[in-house]
């Protein structure tokens, strides 16, 4: 024990690392930020579980195109605890997104992106699409069929840029096409680009926090003034400052283990995300989407009206972010306290319910044509003649099936057919199969004569029970 | 032994300063431009086409639409599954074929070819293609992108190109 007390003083006479680290860990902060506070602590503890989650799993997985697939079938069915640290890497990488939204939008709440920490705003507006950028290029490393048409779709979104697209597809793809380059590409991005300039930004984020205090609670009676605020917080510091560590740092401790623990659990009982097919471009029978957290915008692009493609692909990010990166510029004063400031909390509550009714929506895709519909069973034909059998049939054989549901069976992507012949008079049934719709192909040059009657007999049928 | 005016050793940190960063402008440009140039080279590329193989001129039926699978125009040795592309042969009953890129023209998803409906679907946002191609329903902003095809010693040819960015 003298010993290692010894050696202990004996480094810090030559590097001064109490005097440095000292006064940051004792440094004052306000009193009673409570439970509020810990979210941005907790996104470094996430962020910390993937750096060396992500360090460990770097060591087996390769990053060859031809082979990351087997390298990741082996880790996670066969390497000790490999099942368990692919399912921390995804549950740290789901946290990470969800506690970045979550401490940004308590920072919005209370206010303190306010003078003098609009730039510690902007260094997490930074963060949180590194974040994403993150969970994206993450979810393409699993390079099954799902990371392989994701990437083809990531390119072709970026194809939509104006004058640069098609060069920024090509640069994404590594190449003319999916192949050797693209994946050891992204590797380097997920794995070294991207990090490094997270730990650059966190570096800034935090010496920002440092060096301009943690904000207070906010004080409805005190709006932020530039000219008198920093001399006010600095004299309520003096007069009621704790130290962060440990009267502040507890809290942070305690729910950060709390985060790490859940990660963990949720890993151990749950696992990584299954791999799918093999990353072969030929196997086609693929429906790529993203992971979770990217869902509600996944929804956004299926239901934009046709017109407005381009413009929301390529301008709805780019607006979201200098809207975001502009906000401390130009609210910069003024009220801090959520109940002074309904717009912001508005926004807030607006911004959540859209996510949350797009997410659901994603979960559903009821945008997708569904190739897995179950055929009709007798019972719901109830065939009472040989035209509304043979037009069952077509219903199915001709994919009308993959797209309309009859008595909960088939897609969602038209509409629901049920009671049509209640709605519909056997013109509207026949005009309509035979020249379709917006998003509805014309049968009229697939089908027979004797083929129309049936289905539309079949369609006819199709009654409520009175 | 400080002898020159105090003028002359602003000059003279001036000078140095600017030389310094001139330097080490230098410097990050000697590392810099390389390491840019090897990771923009896909940009400079020359489009490689090749023709591939995809079966033999008996293998396909008049009026089928069939998917084949051929190998990129160049691979890299360690692209394994990922050096192979499909596409939708289309023999027309007139004697010709077509060929389909899979992607669909709307976000690159692969389109999958309903035999007994004659329609190409789009798993994703439900585009729908008719057999030649066309735009039959949905968000596809055109029709599906062709592949040249030719037939040459008894066996079909297509030609191996860029995925297509629509």
């Amino acid at each position: 024990m003298r010993f290692l007390k010894a050696a202990w003083e004996w480094f810090d006479a030559r590097t001064d690392a109490s005097k440095v680290i000292g006064p940051i860990m004792r440094h004052p902060v306000p009193k009673g930020g409570g439970w509020m506070y810990v979210f941005g602590s907790a996104t470094l503890f996430a962020f910390m579980i993937q750096v060396f989650t992500g360090i460990a799993l770097a060591t087996a997985y390769v990053s060859s195109a031809g082979q990351a697939y087997e390298s990741l079938q082996w880790i996670t069915n066969e390497a000790f605890l490999g099942r368990l640290l692919r399912g921390m890497h995804y549950f740290g990488a789901s946290a990470m997104v969800l506690l970045v939204g979550i401490h940004m939008i308590r920072t919005f709440l209370t206010g303190s992106y306010k003078f003098p920490r609009e730039l510690n705003w902007v260094a997490g507006v930074i963060l949180l699409g590194l974040t994403v950028l993150m969970g994206f290029t993450g979810q393409l490393l699993r390079w099954d069929q799902n990371g392989v048409w994701s990437t083809i779709v990531a390119a072709q979104q970026a194809g939509r840029v104006p004058l640069i697209g098609p060069a920024l597809a090509r640069f994404l793809l590594g190449g003319q096409t999916v192949g050797g380059a693209t994946l050891s590409r992204f590797f380097a991005y997920h794995v070294f680009f991207i990090p490094a300039v997270i730990f650059a930004m966190v570096a800034l984020h935090l010496g920002l926090v440092l060096r301009h205090g943690i904000s207070e609670k906010p004080n409805a009676a005190q709006p932020v003034n530039p000219k008198t605020y920093r001399a006010l917080y600095e004299d309520m510091l003096r007069r009621e400052g704790v130290p962060f560590w440990p009267d502040a740092a507890w809290r942070d401790v305690v729910f950060g283990v709390l985060v790490v623990a859940s990660v963990v659990f949720l890993a151990w009982r749950f696992g990584p995300p299954k791999l799918t097919m093999p990353p072969d471009p030929t196997i086609i029978e693929a429906y790529p989407r993203p992971d979770w957290y990217l869902l509600w915008y996944f929804a956004v692009l299926a239901q934009l009206p046709h017109g407005a493609e381009n413009f929301v692909i390529v301008g709805a990010p780019v607006l979201a972010g200098v809207c975001l990166l502009i906000l401390p510029l130009v609210f910069n004063r003024g009220q801090r306290a959520p109940s002074r400031r309904p717009w912001a909390v508005a926004s807030i509550v607006l911004i959540v319910l859209a996510v949350g009714v797009l997410w659901a929506q994603g979960q559903r895709s009821p945008w997708s044509p569904d190739f897995s519909a179950q055929p009709l069973p007798p019972a719901v034909v109830g065939a009472a003649s040989a035209e509304i059998f043979g037009g069952a049939r077509l219903f199915e054989t001709k994919g009308c099936q993959y797209c309309h549901a009859v008595s909960g069976y088939g897609g969602k992507r038209g509409p629901d057919l049920t009671d049509v012949g209640d709605r519909l008079s056997p013109q509207q049934i026949t005009l309509r199969i035979l020249n379709g719709g917006y998003n509805m192909p014309a049968f009229a040059k697939s089908l027979m004569p004797e083929e129309v009657t049936n289905l539309r007999a079949f369609l006819e049928s199709r009654k409520m029970p009175p | 032994m400080c002898t020159n005016p105090p003028s002359d050793s602003t000059h003279r940190r001036r000078f140095l300063a600017r030389l310094s960063l001139a330097l080490g402008s230098v410097g990050a440009a000697l590392i810099g431009v390389p390491v840019l140039g090897f990771l923009l080279a896909p940009l400079f590329e020359s489009v490689i086409l090749r023709w591939r193989p995809v079966g033999s001129l008996e293998s396909f039926r008049r009026g089928q639409t069939v998917k084949v699978k051929f190998e990129d125009a160049s691979p890299l040795a360690w692209a394994g599954v990922t050096g192979q592309t499909a596409a939708w042969l289309r023999y027309e009953p007139g004697g010709e074929f077509v060929a389909f890129a899979v992607n669909c023209t709307h976000l690159g998803c692969p389109v999958r070819w309903l035999e007994t409906a004659e329609l190409f679907m789009c798993p994703c946002h439900g585009g729908v293609y008719y057999k030649d191609g066309t735009v039959a329903a949905g968000p596809p902003p055109r029709p599906l992108v062709r592949y040249p095809v030719r037939v040459r010693d008894g066996q079909v040819e297509i030609l191996a190109s860029p995925t297509p960015i629509t």
